[in-house]
């Protein structure tokens, strides 16, 4: 066993996190926050793109970096204790552009790998929609054949970007009479195409992310269409291997701790700094063991793969605990800032800029996107313990 | 021992309920969020009307005489419908100390005013320590001419910009304990010298920040004796927490009747989600919180309205529904998937009012301690 | 980075659990809960043939030299197999401390015979306070004719029944602060004016009160250096801890395995309870909560192998596994309901274990008080 990373690889998380250093710097953050942007930076993005480590984990012939998993681990570790936006580029990076590199036509990839390398379009993902969730094979979005044409009809929702976005990658219905999986096609389409309408879903802390996209009418020309009619859910299945540590959940707490550990040294109450009441210093040396084990599950994964083993569970247990972890975090925090906890960001009385609050609020998401908890769980039990499934009514 | 409501108070909170279904919709409390006043003075007046801030005023200040917990009853109603406005700080805050301290001048003068609905009081208690304890009253109040002149800073005053009193809770003397030297002032809210400010916060609360800058009060306008005000206020802390987790309680009641029904109704891998499991477990979770905070509720209610001894009931009762309104909040966010995360979705309301209540009157922690000083620790 | 074993290690484990599946299987175990010495001769000679007790110790005093990670693995096993016996007092306890203070001479005579398993050693450390603390030490020794004489009570102090030698750590002066003035001795457990009293815990193991009563040792019994033997406890008990939380994580992972063989066979309601998902989300709880016991563990004893410093990370396994491996046998007991509950099953030998680990080296609470020592609060 050995824990350490090796001297080449510390060299490059020093050369990352300088990077990060002069780049995500508070002042960053607040233009973001009052631009309504927290998690999304074109700008970010394409200084990645310059720095050659947006897709730093597509093989080199996509012009990738063709980095080691070690790496990768690093990489999104500091990304995420720095909390700098990704929202830019993930989808691009991590979704549509593995899925083209596998299943995309040599025209399709020259047309949108290159512009998704340097950091210039912004995708966004069609998938759930309003009786699709965790169910997802069950959407209802239909596709019509149509001379060179698809029209598509049908709603999205949860599409995270899509006001924001250049393309979007979409599942939708083929064929209704076949078997659920086996109906369904993956379509790439241009977000100014007629017919699209987006409308906003405003989340718990008043900002605008996520929406609902309508598709009346879209007309997509049949070579949009990736890899086999029909075939779109197997495609959406593809993943490169990338390193699904999960591990900018766990960086991300700890610097919230850290935030938190200066507080309570910084700040009197009751006379005395909040640092030597044994109630703060145990819920924050609870969420420092918390935040500790949640690395090592995440590094387990990134090793599993950096072996060029496949994680059954153990990406599922990592996204369980780190989005778990972090609603703990929040109500801890909350509950240390005392009364001055829920102050937003521009009361001169709110601490740490409101961040804490924000993080509260923004943690209910976590368990429930990406796969529920009760997904992640279910995973655990039937693949990780070869539990028996729930038998189907 | 009856563990029944009568059916004067069933009705009660049928009227309530129905009212506030009909004139007080989710709507409204969204623009109210956004609002600056934070409150609707047509619906403030029909609530007068029908008698609600006089609910537990004597009948010789035009008030109804009912009891603690007939009002118990209506601040359930109210959280469970998240009824934005002045009412709690008015009634609680304000008329209660009143009741309490005043003097029969005062009570004549103010309490009709407030049963009427013409009058909006809030208390300044806490400061920027933060802290519901007398350690925490650095404003002071000093003696001049024929009054007396604040300075200080109070933080976190609910409704504020809209109040026309505010019971300013001062300091007028170094005693020997820090609860020795306490007095309470009426201070005319526009009085000169005085800035409010409202503070942003996730449940959209209005609460501010005061700023006392020489503001004179005329003597009469003291509270209660000098230096003798802190009895006043710890009984009216009690009272407020307890108010409070009526409040709660309501809304609790509210996220587990809106995830119940979302359980039955939303199907997922062809069935309703409610029909598995773990979906079950939770609500059923949910259910005991809220049955479970009901009864501690009501008990140590019952208590402060006979004038009971009830620290340590309120104490737990606060402690408990604390936690029970988070959970039950955002175990309902859960079960709602997504479109519960969203501003637009009703649980979303919930789980922020249970995270400002948490705090209001003491948090869990500040409870726990005082449940383990009355259990002998 | 290398989150795996090697190979060597691989089959250490695989000996490991082979020889303990067929050498203590958990009649054995239920058996020396009830024995008065809690081992058998046979089974601790075979250990010491296999290598085990000298596992650690250099190869010049007739060990084999590894490491301490390796040492982890070993323990896990023994925590799998709830192996009783005097294994951890000699071994970690014992062994350890005379590697981190003995003299040359020291460890010439002592480790080889505790390789050769001729030796049983115990560590008297805490006392009737309870506590791991330095200013917990009050049994004192005094110099008196050229030797020794320690007087006072040791409690908690594993297998001195069955104990040739007790390494006691006693106060020789009182110094500027509590680490200072604390000596260790090597006292013989026989010899005279000592009473060695097993008491009765709910694991069976054999935790003992002994009492020393004028006892003299020679100074030549001492370990290390006089007045500075805190400083080797120390290190002693970081080593103890990980140990300990190895032992433990091996129990969870068998409570867990136990529990999910249970849930896959036992039928109710016409399927597998496994199959409900209820019961599957107590699993997955159950996996996560020993995996991440298992690499918590791991990263500690990996930091100790490499002599790195390790007091955030030994700290942080203890508060984590302490808690880990309570929740993974509640759990487990629930899965198997009744039957769990049996004086016969093997369900409470892993409860009673975790319960009998969590406060020893120190509880969660402790722990975590030395983690926010260590983030600087």
């Amino acid at each position: 066993m050995d824990f350490s990373f090796t001297e080449e690889e510390e060299r490059f998380r020093a050369e990352v996190r300088a990077f990060l250093d002069q780049e995500v710097t508070e002042e960053f953050h607040q233009e973001l926050e009052e631009r309504g942007e927290t998690e999304f930076s074109r700008e970010f993005t394409k200084k990645l793109a310059q720095k050659g480590w947006l897709a730093m984990a597509w093989p080199k012939e996509y012009g990738g970096g063709g980095a080691t998993m070690m790496e990768q681990l690093i990489f999104s570790e500091e990304i995420g204790y720095h909390h700098a936006p990704t929202g830019g580029h993930r989808q691009g990076i991590n979704l549509i552009g593995p899925c083209l590199i596998v299943h995309g036509t040599e025209e399709q990839k020259r047309e949108y790998l290159p512009a998704i390398t340097a950091g210039e379009v912004v995708w966004c993902q069609g998938f759930s929609e309003p009786n699709a969730g965790s169910d997802l094979a069950s959407l209802q979005c239909r596709a019509v054949e149509d001379g060179d044409y698809y029209v598509i009809d049908g709603q999205k929702t949860w599409t995270t970007n899509a006001h924001r976005a250049d393309w979007c990658h979409l599942l939708a219905r083929t064929d209704p009479d076949a078997p659920r999986h086996r109906g369904i096609s993956y379509f790439l389409i241009d977000m100014k195409s007629p017919g699209i309408s987006v409308r906003p879903l405003i989340n718990m802390l008043a900002s605008h992310d996520f929406n609902e996209v309508f598709l009346d009418g879209v007309r997509v020309p049949k070579e949009n269409i990736l890899g086999e009619k029909n075939r779109g859910w197997y495609v959406s299945q593809t993943t490169l291997s990338f390193e699904r540590s999960g591990i900018a959940i766990p960086a991300g707490a700890k610097r919230n701790l850290e935030l938190l550990v200066e507080y309570a040294k910084e700040t009197k109450r009751n006379g005395a700094p909040l640092a030597q009441d044994p109630i703060v210093r145990h819920k924050l040396a609870e969420m420092a063991v918390d935040i500790e084990v949640n690395r090592m599950i995440a590094y387990r994964v990134a090793w599993m793969q950096h072996q060029g083993l496949i994680p059954v569970y153990e990406a599922s247990m990592s996204k369980l605990f780190g989005t778990e972890l972090i609603k703990r975090l929040g109500d801890i925090g909350m509950q240390i800032l005392g009364l001055f906890g829920p102050l937003e960001r521009g009361s001169r009385w709110a601490p740490l800029r409101g961040r804490i609050a924000r993080a509260c609020q923004f943690s209910l998401g976590g368990t429930i996107a990406m796969g529920s908890s009760e997904i992640m769980k279910n995973i655990i039990a039937t693949r990780g313990l070869e539990l028996p499934r729930e038998p189907r009514p | 021992m009856n563990l029944d409501f009568s059916e004067e108070q069933e009705m009660l909170r049928t009227t309530t309920r129905d009212f506030l279904t009909k004139e007080c919709p989710k709507t409204l409390v969204r623009e109210l969020e956004e609002d600056e006043k934070g409150y609707s003075p047509d619906l403030w007046k029909e609530m007068a009307e029908l008698g609600w801030m006089g609910l537990v005023l004597p009948e010789e200040y035009d008030g109804m005489g009912m009891g603690f917990m007939d009002l118990i009853i209506l601040l359930e109603e109210m959280g469970r419908n998240i009824l934005p406005g002045p009412f709690f700080c008015t009634v609680i805050l304000g008329s209660l100390p009143i009741l309490e301290a005043g003097s029969e001048e005062q009570k004549k003068e103010l309490l009709p005013k407030i049963s009427a609905g013409e009058l909006i009081l809030t208390l300044a208690l806490t400061e920027p320590s933060a802290r519901y304890d007398a350690t925490g009253v650095a404003t002071r109040a000093v003696a001049q001419d024929d009054g007396f002149v604040i300075n200080g800073t109070k933080l976190f005053v609910e409704n504020a910009h809209i109040a026309d009193y505010i019971i300013c809770v001062t300091r007028t003397k170094e005693g020997a304990s820090p609860e020795d030297g306490i007095t309470l002032f009426l201070v005319d809210a526009k009085s000169p010298g005085i800035r409010c400010e409202v503070m942003p916060t996730m449940g959209a609360d209005k609460l501010c920040e005061v700023v006392f800058a020489d503001v004179k009060v005329p003597k009469k306008n003291m509270l209660g004796e000098l230096d003798k005000g802190w009895p006043v206020v710890q009984r009216n802390m009690e009272q407020a927490a307890i108010a409070k987790c009526a409040e709660m309680i309501g809304g609790a009641q509210a996220a587990l009747d809106m995830t119940l029904a979302y359980a039955k109704e939303r199907v997922q891998y062809g069935r309703p989600i409610g029909s598995f499991q773990v979906i079950q477990h939770y609500c059923a979770n949910m259910w005991i919180s809220v049955e479970t905070g009901k009864n501690i509720l009501y008990q140590a209610a019952w208590k402060v309205g006979e004038g009971l001894p009830a620290t340590k009931e309120v104490a737990v009762a606060k402690g408990y529904i604390n936690e029970a309104y988070k959970f039950v909040s955002e175990r309902g966010v859960q079960c709602h998937g997504a479109i519960g995360t969203t501003r637009d979705h009703d649980i979303g309301l919930y789980y922020r009012r249970a995270k400002a209540a948490e705090l209001a009157f003491g948090d869990t922690d500040f409870q726990r301690e005082l449940v383990a000083q009355q259990i002998g620790l | 980075m290398d989150l795996g074993f090697s190979e060597e290690q691989e089959m250490l484990r695989t000996t490991a659990r082979d020889f303990l599946d067929n050498e203590c299987p958990k009649s054995l175990v239920k058996e020396m809960a009830e024995d008065e010495k809690g081992y058998t001769t046979e089974l601790w000679k075979e250990m010491a043939e296999l290598g085990w007790m000298g596992l650690t110790i250099p190869e010049e005093y007739d060990g084999m030299g590894m490491t301490f990670l390796d040492l982890v693995i070993l323990l896990e096993e023994m925590g799998r197999a709830c192996l009783p016996g005097p294994f951890f007092s000699t071994v970690v306890l014992g062994g350890y401390t005379i590697l981190e203070a003995g003299s040359e001479e020291q460890k010439k005579e002592l480790l080889p015979k505790i390789s050769a398993g001729d030796l049983i050693l115990t560590l008297a450390l805490t006392e009737p306070s309870g506590s791991y603390e330095p200013d917990a030490i009050t049994v004192k020794a005094t110099p008196k004719n050229g030797e020794y004489v320690i007087s006072g009570t040791k409690l908690f102090v594993p297998d001195a029944n069955v104990a040739d030698y007790l390494i006691c750590v006693a106060r020789t002066k009182e110094g500027a602060s509590p680490e200072d003035g604390i000596t260790l001795f090597l006292v013989d457990a026989k010899g005279p004016g000592i009473t060695t009293t097993l008491l009765k815990t709910i694991a069976g193991d054999k935790q003992c009160e002994v009492v020393f009563e004028d006892v003299k040792v020679p100074k030549g019994n001492i370990l290390g250096e006089l007045d500075k033997g805190w400083g080797v406890v120390e290190k002693v008990l970081a080593k103890a801890t990980v140990a300990l939380c190895a032992q433990m994580v091996g129990g969870a992972q068998a409570a867990l395995e136990m529990s999910v063989n249970y849930a896959k066979e036992r039928v109710q309601f016409g399927r597998p309870i496994g199959s409900f998902q209820a019961i599957q989300h107590y699993c997955a709880n159950m996996l996560t909560d020993v995996d991440g016991s298992k690499f918590i563990t791991y990263e500690a004893a990996w930091k100790i192998s490499e002599g790195l410093p390790a007091t955030m990370e030994v700290s942080m396994a203890k508060a984590w596994v302490s808690e880990a491996y309570r929740r993974v046998t509640l759990l487990g007991h629930q899965i198997h309901g009744g039957i769990g509950f049996c004086m016969d099953h093997d369900m409470p030998l892993y409860f009673k274990r975790s319960k009998a680990a969590e406060p020893t080296f120190g509880d969660a609470d402790f722990h975590r008080e030395m983690v926010a020592k260590q983030l600087g609060l």
